[in-house]
């Protein structure tokens, strides 16, 4: 390396600077490579996330049911007080005409293909269309979970019988009546129309959804215009001075406070002190807006910044009171970008699970909750449920609401894209 | 019910209130003849504000109360209420709320029958009660309004006072939130360090946090000490940080310093998909696949594993902080000034050597900061670790093995009906009240690192 310091010439193609320089671009390109692979394993894991979900998650989209004409003409049902049959012991009396000759030691478990409450769905059928009485008529019975599993194809018929949960009875009736076409797999509309429920084949996520929508509605209500009026006093109105720059400290520092000590706030402010029903979804709204807000303020801040100075100026040079510039033509500008971020403030909030289980949302509800006040749970909640849930049906009803919620998610938040990308003004 | 009917009949009285002024407000001028201060919206929204804020106000002050009073009134006529301790009272409290909703546990007693009918009584007159006094606010504030119209009134300036207060009131929620979370967190901590001592809380190496059902009961006292919970909580952090902090820096770097434009607007937002997807996804996750194969791979490697590992729990939690760290340590490789990277090109450097000798160091600071408030969401994380790490806390090394956090033991200590008077309940606000000044003291202590940095250029 003398030469090159002595100034003379350098030689830079000598063989030992060749070989350094080779290193120094493979080093290069070794930094380069990791960073791919990082992108790939991040990408991939997401990918492989959705996959497995998606594939566990579809097959609950259709339910298993089967087909069973039942003869209501000549049975003994008062017409008036179709409660008080005794639906369970007529439809077991149909259902036995499925099979020649069933021998009574096979009795239960070819009951047990159907579900334990199909009693109650005829029942109610029925009840909607009493029509039905005095004929022979088609009732769609739901198989129980583990014949919806067989259909489906997750339980393996070579494992031995005593240790799948179908015996050879099953399968042999299964099959009979999968060759009078008596099986059917509709889409599952009562994954969205029913309530949850204790059996798999039955639980839907009604429930769920009127809770989440109520919670939501109720943090909407608080944080949007709570958060507005906060972001333009301390933007547009408040002194600088300690009390703001409080103020201010507060705010970032909620958006990263972790969400179960909101619950914790909820569970002993909300129901200990102020005494509001345990399970509301009243008070999972007020917690989940409590948590909402930092995020809604800090947008609105943002956007009001954006604003051009010049607007206000030139209402305020027109004669409009400051409040008057702010509400009527700062505020109307910047709401594209206000609703981008309450948007996706709502949909951090439809996910947001840890709190609402403190406050007691993970009621189990098989009625309709319709209202605020009442025991309810919420989307996130029941996908925690059902995940708790031994019976191998609910994985894949788990699976299943989690892509509705995710479905949810991406809807708000194409939404929110949407609107920024066709009202948001740049400068 | 009634709470819809309150908002209609608020929502009626404040558009009488607007419409009444808007008459009035007409009415007078054609009187009058004379020039007005405020436009006719003024007036009438001032009256409205007279009319509806007043009685909202009480209404919602009546509503946190209610129940409260009418509990202690209730218990005011129980018989043998005065000798029973907090707990019972609470007890019976609840028992007789639960009946006036109709559920019924056990075969109510007699008194319990009584007290819930005069429960019945009060309530029908406590909302008779509210809505005559909400009315009557209602209309005292009308009148008083509709009074003040006059042509010199400055109903605007009016107006605005009023929207002055609702705002400075709602920048006002922060400090509430934070003084109702610090507030209620040291205050129930307080209650259980009267039952359990504070040394054994922070210094006890064991958490079984039972309590006797029966005073004789052999099990006895749980025990409450935080340590082992503390562990799990950083081993599960650690763990998540050690996959999220190397593959979020180098995406970063890629992302900021060698992709193309159309690359980075495609992945960019793909990576802030997984900050975008719910906590409980993930959980879900781990258990139905991480886990399982995690375990497998544990026990192939003739490593004792169980089910719910902190592996499994830490690496998919570290997968949910890629785009944290991912998209901080963008800002901070952004913050770098050009020239700084244009020396070192002129130098000579390649492009790895001028992110790893000159970038990375100058914005090293920013990099810690993203890191530290990564981590103080690993250790606020609740939802994956409730599901994915276990429920018995265990001082292990061994990633294989479960361990829990403070999180979990939050939501499974409150999980279930809660009475606040036993250690069990009032532990997980202990917990909660640790958590809350892990997580504040790392945010401040990020916030600042990074204020710091970016004053530097």
């Amino acid at each position: 390396m003398g030469a090159g310091t002595a100034g003379a010439a350098f030689d830079w193609k000598s063989p030992a600077m060749e070989t350094r320089r080779a290193r120094r671009y493979a080093a290069d390109r070794r930094l380069q490579w990791y960073g791919i692979i990082a992108i790939a394993l991040a990408l991939g894991f997401l990918i492989f996330l959705i996959g497995t979900l998606t594939y566990s998650g579809y097959k609950a989209f259709v339910q298993t049911k089967a087909v069973v004409e039942i003869d209501l003409a000549g049975k003994e049902i008062d017409p008036s007080n179709l409660m008080a049959a005794n639906w369970r012991g007529i439809l077991r009396g149909e259902l036995r005409n499925l099979v020649d000759d069933l021998p009574r030691s096979q009795e239960k478990s070819f009951f047990d293909i159907f579900t334990s409450s199909s009693h109650f769905i005829v029942r109610n059928t029925v009840i909607a269309d009493p029509s039905r009485l005095g004929r022979k008529s088609a009732f769609e019975i739901p198989l129980s979970d583990p014949l919806d599993q067989l259909s489906k194809g997750e339980i393996d018929r070579e494992t031995p019988a005593d240790r799948r949960r179908v015996d050879d009875d099953q399968i042999r009736i299964f099959d009979d009546l999968k060759a009078q076409d008596r099986i059917i797999r509709p889409f599952n509309w009562e994954l969205f129309t029913s309530y949850d429920s204790r059996f798999p084949e039955l639980a839907g996520l009604r429930g769920a959804l009127s809770g989440s929508f109520w919670a939501l509605l109720v943090c909407f209500l608080i944080s949007f215009p709570v958060g507005i009026a906060a972001a333009i006093y301390l933007e547009e109105f408040a002194p600088r001075n300690r009390t703001t720059d409080f103020i201010e400290i507060n705010i970032n520092n909620l958006a990263a406070v972790p969400s179960v000590v909101f619950g914790l706030l909820g569970l002993a402010v909300f129901l200990g002190w102020f005494g509001l029903p345990r399970s509301a979804p009243l008070v999972g709204g007020m917690v989940l807006s409590l948590m909402t807000l930092p995020t809604i303020i800090i947008v609105t801040r943002a956007a009001l910044k954006s604003v051009p100075s010049s607007i206000r100026e030139a209402a305020l040079g027109v004669g409009a009171s400051k409040h008057e510039a702010i509400f009527h033509h700062n505020l109307p500008l910047a709401m594209p970008t206000i609703l981008t971020g309450t948007i996706i403030g709502l949909a951090q909030a439809l996910g947001e699970t840890a709190p609402l289980l403190l406050i007691g949302m993970n009621a189990f509800i098989s009625a309709d909750p319709g209202g605020v006040m009442q025991p309810s749970t919420a989307l996130p909640t029941q996908i925690y449920i059902w995940a708790d849930s031994p019976e191998r049906g609910f994985v894949a009803r788990t699976s299943a609401a989690i892509l509705v919620l995710l479905g949810f998610l991406l809807v708000m938040n194409a939404a929110a894209i949407l609107l920024r990308q066709r009202f948001e003004k740049r400068w | 019910m009634s709470g819809i009917m309150l908002i209609a009949l608020l929502a009626a009285a404040i558009g009488v209130g607007i419409v009444g002024g808007i008459r009035a407000r007409a009415q007078r001028a054609l009187r009058d003849g004379t020039k007005q201060h405020s436009r006719p919206l003024y007036h009438a929204l001032n009256v409205a504000i007279w009319t509806g804020i007043p009685s909202f106000v009480f209404v919602l002050l009546w509503l946190v109360g209610e129940n409260r009073v009418l509990d202690t009134m209730v218990l005011a006529s129980y018989p043998g209420a005065d000798s029973m301790s907090y707990a019972e009272r609470s007890l019976v409290a609840s028992e007789i709320r639960q009946g006036v909703a109709g559920n019924f546990f056990r075969e109510p007693t007699e008194a319990i029958l009584s007290a819930i009918e005069r429960f019945k009584n009060l309530r029908a007159i406590a909302s008779a009660a509210m809505l005559v006094i909400a009315a009557s606010l209602a209309a005292i504030g009308a009148g008083l309004g509709l009074r003040a119209i006059t042509p010199r009134f400055r109903a605007r300036h009016s107006v605005e006072r009023s929207v002055t207060i609702f705002m400075l009131f709602s920048s006002l929620v922060a400090i509430l939130t934070t003084t109702g979370i610090i507030v209620s967190l040291v205050y129930e901590s307080w209650q259980f360090f009267s039952k359990v001592p504070m040394t054994e809380f922070l210094f006890g190496l064991r958490w079984e946090p039972q309590i006797p059902l029966r005073d004789d009961q052999v099990a006895g006292h749980g025990a409450f000490g935080m340590i082992p919970v503390l562990f799990g909580t950083f081993a599960v952090s650690a763990l998540a940080m050690a996959v999220a902090v190397p593959v979020g820096i180098l995406s970063a770097i890629y992302l900021t310093e060698y992709s193309d434009h159309r690359f980075r607007a495609v992945v960019k937002p793909l990576l802030e998909i997984l900050a975008g997807i719910p906590t409980i996804v993930y959980g879900f996750f781990a258990v139905l696949t991480v886990a399982p194969a995690v375990r497998t791979l544990g026990l192939s490697l003739g490593i004792p594993s169980a089910p719910n590992s902190a592996l499994a729990a830490g690496a998919v939690m570290g997968v949910m902080l890629i785009p944290f760290i991912s998209s901080l340590s963008d800002d901070a490789f952004a913050a770098v000034p050009r020239s700084i990277r244009d020396g070192s090109f002129a130098l000579g450097a390649t492009k790895g050597e001028t992110i790893r000798k000159v970038l990375l160091p100058a914005a090293l600071p920013g990099i810690v900061g993203g890191v530290l408030l990564a981590l103080s969401r690993a250790i606020g994380e609740t939802m994956i670790v409730v599901m994915a790490a276990g429920l018995i806390a265990t001082m292990t090394v061994n990633p294989f093995q479960s361990v829990t956090t403070v999180t979990v033991q939050i939501v499974t200590l409150l999980i279930g009906d809660t009475e606040f008077d036993n250690p069990k309940t009032l532990a997980a606000f202990a917990l909660g009240l640790v958590l809350f000044v892990i997580t504040l003291g790392l945010n401040l202590i990020a916030l600042r690192t990074v204020r710091k940095y970016r004053e530097k250029y």
